[in-house]
C-alpha cells in the first residue's frame, strides 16, 4: 500500500472516528441525566478523531523518512562480496537497477542472477515494511480510538484538548515562513562557504573580470586548478545596477505622474477604469515581458538608434531596462497612490485656501509630505528590479563586461545564476557553487533595500496616524 | 497729537500684492494646465503600453492557433505493416514477462516504415514524385508517422484499410504558406526547395493543404524532431500539478499562519520577528527560492530533478507570504464587534474565529489565494534552477515525473532556431498562459464583487 493511500485511509478513519465520538458523547449525556457535558458533541468527535489519527500519522511520517534508507542498506549488505569494492556512484547505479527490477519497471539489458535475487529480496523487504507499518498504524489508530472513546465523560474537557491541538497547528504553519528564511540563509551560506574554499572572497567581491570557464570534472585532486576561471562580481553588479537604474528612470516619472493624475485630477469614473487596466501590467508574467523585449522592443530601439545615428544592440541594458521599467510602473503608481491619498485633507485645504493652484499644492505640499513613503516605494521597486530574472535573461544580451554604456549588452547577477546552474557543470564545482554566492549577494542587497523601505514607510505611517 | 505709526510697516501694500498675484496668475494657470497635461499623458502612455503589449502578442500569436495540414488518404498497407499478432497477457504469465513481450512487439511495430504509407499516398496526388524522394519525405512533418504507429498499436484491425487523415505539414511549409518568409529570396536562402514550393502551391490550390485548427498545440507534448507537432500538453500538465501542490500546501498553511498571527499571537518579540520575516519574504527575488529548491529539495531531500512536485514546493514557499498578507488584511477588515458578540454569548476564542470570523473572511481569502496561484502560474525563474528547463517530450503522468511548465515552455520555444515558425508558436503559448491568468484574475474579481461586504 502506498503512503498516499494510507493517508487517504487515515482521513476516512478520522471522519468515522469523529462520528463515533459524537454519537458516544450524546449517549454519555443521556446516561447521565442532569449532568451537563463540558463540551459540545463536535468537540468530543474531533477529540476522538485526533486521537485515532495523529499518533498513526506521526509513525507514518517517521517511517516514510527512514524506511527507504534502511531497506537499501539491508539490500546492499546482502549483495555479493565482490561488489563491496564499488565506489558510491557505481553503487548508486547498481541500486537503481535493483530498485527498478523490484518495482517491475524492467531494466536495460538482461538482469544478472544476483540482481534478480537482490531485487526479490528488496521486494520482500518492501512488502514486509509496508505490512509492518500498516499493522503498527492500525494498532495505534484503534488504540487511540478505543482509549479516547472510553475517556468521554461529562467532565472531560474535550474542547480544550482540541483547541490546544489546533493552536499548535496554527503556530506550526506560521513558523513555516521563518523556516523558509532560515532555509534560504543556511543553504546559501553553506554552499557559499564551499565556494569560498575554492575562490578567495576578495577575488569574488572585488574582481573585475567574470570568466568562470567550464568544468566537467568534479572535485578531484587538483583537477580544478587547471580549469579555474575568474569569478569577479563587479561586472555583474554593474550590469545589474545599470539595468535597474534605467528601469527606475523610466518607471519613476511615469509611475509618479500616473499616481498623481489618478488620485488628484482624474474623475472617479476614469480612475475606476484606468487604475485596474494599468495594474494589469503588474500581473503579466515576466517571461512575457522578456519575449516582448526580445522580439519587439529590442529591434524597435535598434531602428530608433539607427535613425539617430546611434548603435544600439537589440539585446542591451537599455532594452531590458526600458521593458523592466514598464513592468514596474504599476508597482510604483499603486504604492504612491496609496501614500498620496493618506496625506490628510486638511493640508491640501490649507494650501488651496491660501490661494495656491492645484499643481502648486501637489508639488509643494502633498509630495513633500508623502516623500518618505514615495522613497520607500522606490526602494521596493529597486529591489524588484535588481531581483528580476526573466527579462534580463532574454533581453540584456548576457555579456559580462564592465561597462556603463546602456547601448551595450550586459549581464546581471540573476542571469549569471541561471547560466551557472543550468549549464552542464558539476554541482560541486566552483562554477556551479558561485551561483549560491551570487544568490546570497542578491538576497542581502534586496533584504537591505526592503528593510530600509519598510522602516521608512512605517515611520511615515506613524506620522499621520 | 500725532497718530502713532504702526510698529511694523507693511513692506508691500495690499494693492501691490494684488498686482503681483494678478500678474503671475496667467503663468501659474499655464503651469497648472501643463502639469495636468503631463499627468494625463503619463496615464495615457501607460494605457497605450498595455494596449501595445496585448496587440503585439495577439497579432503574432493568433495565427499560430491554425496551422497547415494536408488531407491524405492513407492506405494501411499490409505489405508494409508486416507484424505479428498483438500480445495478450496469458492467465499464467507474470507482469514482468508480459511487459517484456509487449515491449518486443512495440519495438517490432516501431521498425515499420510508416513514412512509406505517407509517401505512397503522396505519390498519388503529386506529379513526378518518384524523382524527388527526399522532398517527398519532407512534406509531412516527421512526428505524424508516430501518430500512424499509435493508430496501429491501438487497433490492429486498421491494417488493410484506407483512412482519410489530416496530417500536419512540415513547419517550413507552414511558414511559407503564412508568408512568414520573403518569397522573393533566392533559392539558397529559402527554407523549402524549389520543387517543394511548386508542390505546396499545387496542393494548396487543390485544397489539399489547408489551414486547420491546431489540435497539436494542445494535445501534444514538446518536440524537437518534428517542430510542427510541438505542443503545450506536457507543460500544461506540469503547471497543473504544480498549481495543485500550491493549492494543497500554500493556501491552507498561509491561512492558518494568518489566523494565528492576526488573532492569537501575543504581542511579543517573536511575533514581531515572524511578521518582519513574512514581509521580507514577500519581496525576496523569486530566483532565490529557486536556489533554495536546488540545494534543499534536490540536494538534501533527494527529490527528483525537473519534477512538478519540487516546482510546486518552491512555488508554494514563494506564494505563502502573498496568501498570508491577503488573509491578514481580510481578517483585519472584519469588525471586532463580530468577535465580541460571539465571545459575549460564551463562545471560546477558537469558536468565535472559526465559526463567525472565518466564514465572513472566506471571499477575501479566496481572492487572495487565487491571486497567489496566478502569480505562481506565471513564474519561470525559480523553475529554471530546479531542472525544469530540460526538454521533456512526454506528458507527465504524476507530479514525480519529469516535466516543464507553461512559462518555461515559452522560454524554451523563444530560443528555438526556427525563429519564423516559433515566434508565432511562442506567442500562442503566451496567449494560452495569459488566458489562464486572466480567467483566474477575473474569477478573483468576480468573487470580490459578489461577496464583498463594507462594514
Amino acid at each position: 500500500m502506498s503512503n498516499i493511500s494510507l493517508i487517504v485511509l487515515l482521513l476516512a478513519l478520522m471522519a468515522i472516528a469523529y462520528q463515533v465520538g459524537m454519537v458516544r458523547s450524546r449517549k454519555v449525556a443521556t446516561i447521565n441525566p442532569g449532568v451537563r457535558m463540558h463540551s459540545r458533541p463536535q468537540h468530543y468527535g474531533m477529540m476522538v478523531g485526533l486521537w485515532a489519527v495523529l499518533p498513526a500519522f506521526f509513525v507514518l511520517l517517521i517511517w516514510a523518512w527512514f524506511a527507504p534508507g534502511v531497506i537499501s542498506t539491508m539490500v546492499q549488505a546482502s549483495l555479493p562480496a565482490e561488489l563491496a569494492t564499488l565506489d558510491s556512484n557505481e553503487m548508486r547505479i547498481v541500486m537503481r537497477r535493483i530498485s527498478n527490477l523490484a518495482a517491475n519497471f524492467g531494466i536495460v539489458a538482461d538482469a544478472a542472477d544476483w540482481e534478480l535475487v537482490a531485487a526479490e529480496y528488496m521486494k520482500q523487504l518492501q512488502h514486509s515494511s509496508t505490512m509492518l507499518l500498516t499493522a503498527l498504524m492500525a494498532t495505534l489508530a484503534s488504540a487511540g480510538l478505543v482509549i479516547s472513546f472510553y475517556k468521554i465523560q461529562p467532565q472531560l474537557r474535550a474542547r480544550h484538548q482540541v483547541e490546544r491541538v489546533v493552536k499548535v497547528l496554527l503556530v506550526l504553519c506560521s513558523t513555516v515562513a521563518v523556516l523558509t528564511t532560515v532555509g534560504i540563509v543556511l543553504s546559501m551560506v553553506g554552499e557559499t562557504m564551499k565556494f569560498f574554499s575554492f575562490i578567495k572572497p576578495s577575488d569574488f567581491f572585488f574582481g573585475t573580470t567574470w570568466n568562470p570557464r567550464f568544468s566537467t570534472t568534479g572535485v578531484g585532486e587538483g583537477s580544478l586548478t587547471g580549469s579555474q576561471g575568474s569569478f569577479g562580481l563587479l561586472p555583474l553588479l554593474s550590469g545589474t545596477m545599470l539595468v535597474a537604474l534605467i528601469a527606475l528612470v523610466v518607471a519613476i516619472p511615469l509611475g509618479l505622474m500616473v499616481a498623481i493624475y489618478l488620485s488628484e485630477y482624474a474623475p472617479a469614473k476614469f480612475r475606476a477604469t484606468a487604475k485596474p487596466v494599468i495594474e494589469v501590467l503588474a500581473g503579466i508574467p515576466t517571461i512575457v515581458y522578456g519575449f516582448f523585449a526580445l522580439v519587439t522592443v529590442g529591434p524597435f530601439l535598434t531602428d530608433l538608434g539607427a535613425m539617430l545615428g546611434l548603435t544600439i544592440r537589440a539585446t542591451s541594458a537599455l532594452t531590458a531596462g526600458v521593458v523592466m521599467g514598464i513592468m514596474i510602473v504599476p508597482f510604483i503608481s499603486s504604492l504612491t497612490d496609496d501614500i498620496i491619498t493618506q496625506v490628510p485633507k486638511t493640508m491640501r485645504d490649507g494650501s488651496l485656501g491660501l490661494g495656491a493652484t492645484k499643481s502648486e499644492t501637489i508639488l509643494k505640499v502633498v509630495l513633500p509630505a508623502a516623500l518618505p513613503g514615495i522613497v520607500g516605494a522606490v526602494l521596493l521597486a529597486a529591489s524588484r528590479a535588481i531581483g528580476e530574472t526573466m527579462i534580463v535573461v532574454l533581453a540584456a544580451g548576457n555579456s559580462p563586461a564592465l561597462t556603463a554604456n546602456p547601448f551595450e549588452a550586459v549581464s546581471t547577477v540573476t542571469v549569471t545564476i541561471v547560466n551557472q546552474l543550468t549549464g552542464d557543470n558539476d554541482f560541486a564545482s566552483p562554477q556551479s557553487l558561485v551561483a549560491f554566492a551570487l544568490g546570497l549577494t542578491l538576497f542581502v542587497i534586496t533584504l537591505l533595500l526592503n528593510v530600509m523601505a519598510l522602516v521608512i514607510v512605517r515611520k511615515y505611517r506613524e506620522q499621520y496616524e | 497729537m500725532k497718530v502713532a505709526e504702526p510698529l511694523i510697516k507693511p513692506v508691500i501694500t495690499a494693492g501691490a500684492v494684488q498686482q503681483k498675484v494678478t500678474a503671475s496668475l496667467a503663468r501659474r494657470h499655464r503651469k497648472e494646465r501643463i502639469f495636468k497635461g503631463i499627468g494625463l499623458a503619463a496615464v495615457l502612455a501607460s494605457l497605450a503600453l498595455v494596449l501595445i503589449l496585448f496587440v503585439n502578442i495577439f497579432s503574432k500569436g493568433l495565427p499560430a492557433f491554425w496551422q497547415s495540414a494536408i488531407t491524405l488518404d492513407i492506405y494501411f498497407d499490409p505489405q508494409v505493416i508486416n507484424i505479428s499478432e498483438k500480445p495478450v497477457q496469458a492467465a499464467n504469465e507474470s507482469d514482468n514477462a508480459f511487459r517484456q513481450r509487449d515491449i518486443e512487439w512495440q519495438t517490432e511495430v516501431g521498425f515499420i516504415n510508416f513514412n512509406r504509407l505517407i509517401t505512397d499516398s503522396l505519390t498519388k496526388v503529386l506529379p513526378d514524385a518518384s524523382q524527388h524522394r527526399r522532398d517527398l519525405q519532407r512534406i509531412v512533418t516527421s512526428g505524424e508517422r508516430f501518430a500512424l504507429r499509435d493508430m496501429v498499436v491501438q487497433d490492429t484491425s486498421i491494417i488493410g484499410q484506407t483512412r482519410t487523415l489530416h496530417l500536419l505539414t512540415d513547419a517550413n511549409i507552414d511558414v511559407w504558406l503564412k508568408g512568414n518568409i520573403d518569397r522573393s529570396l533566392p533559392d539558397a536562402m529559402q527554407q523549402l526547395s524549389p520543387k517543394m514550393r511548386e508542390w505546396v502551391q499545387l496542393l494548396s490550390e487543390q485544397g489539399l493543404i489547408q489551414n486547420r485548427f491546431s489540435f497539436a498545440l494542445f494535445m501534444n507534448a514538446d518536440s524537437r524532431s518534428s517542430l510542427a507537432s510541438a505542443g503545450l500538453a506536457g507543460a500544461f500538465m506540469g503547471s497543473l500539478y504544480m498549481m495543485l501542490v500550491v493549492i494543497i500546501l500554500a493556501v491552507p498553511m498561509g491561512v492558518a499562519a494568518a489566523i494565528y498571527l492576526e488573532e492569537f499571537a501575543p504581542k511579543n518579540r517573536f511575533t514581531d520577528f515572524v511578521e518582519v520575516n513574512i514581509n521580507n519574504l514577500a519581496a525576496v527575488p523569486s530566483i532565490v527560492f529557486g536556489l533554495l529548491g536546488a540545494s534543499v529539495f534536490i540536494g538534501w531531500f533527494n527529490l527528483p530533478m525537473s519534477a512538478p512536485i519540487v516546482g510546486g514546493l518552491v512555488l508554494s514557499l514563494m506564494t505563502l507570504p502573498t496568501v498570508i498578507i491577503a488573509t491578514r488584511s481580510t481578517l483585519k477588515a472584519i469588525p471586532p464587534s463580530i468577535r465580541q458578540a460571539a465571545l459575549g454569548l460564551g463562545a471560546s476564542k477558537m469558536q468565535a474565529i472559526f465559526h463567525h470570523v472565518l466564514p465572513l473572511a472566506i471571499p477575501g481569502i479566496l481572492t487572495g489565494a487565487i491571486l497567489g496561484v496566478a502569480q505562481a502560474l506565471g513564474e519561470a525563474a525559480p523553475l529554471l534552477l530546479i531542472g525544469m528547463k530540460s526538454f521533456v517530450a512526454s506528458v507527465p503522468g504524476s507530479p514525480f515525473d519529469q516535466s516543464t511548465a507553461l512559462p518555461v515552455q515559452i522560454f524554451l520555444w523563444q530560443g528555438n532556431e526556427l525563429r519564423n515558425f516559433f515566434e508565432a508558436r511562442t506567442s500562442a503559448a503566451i496567449i494560452v498562459l495569459l488566458a489562464l491568468m486572466i480567467s483566474l484574475n477575473a474569477l478573483a474579481i468576480w468573487l470580490r464583487k459578489k461577496y464583498e461586504k463594507r462594514w
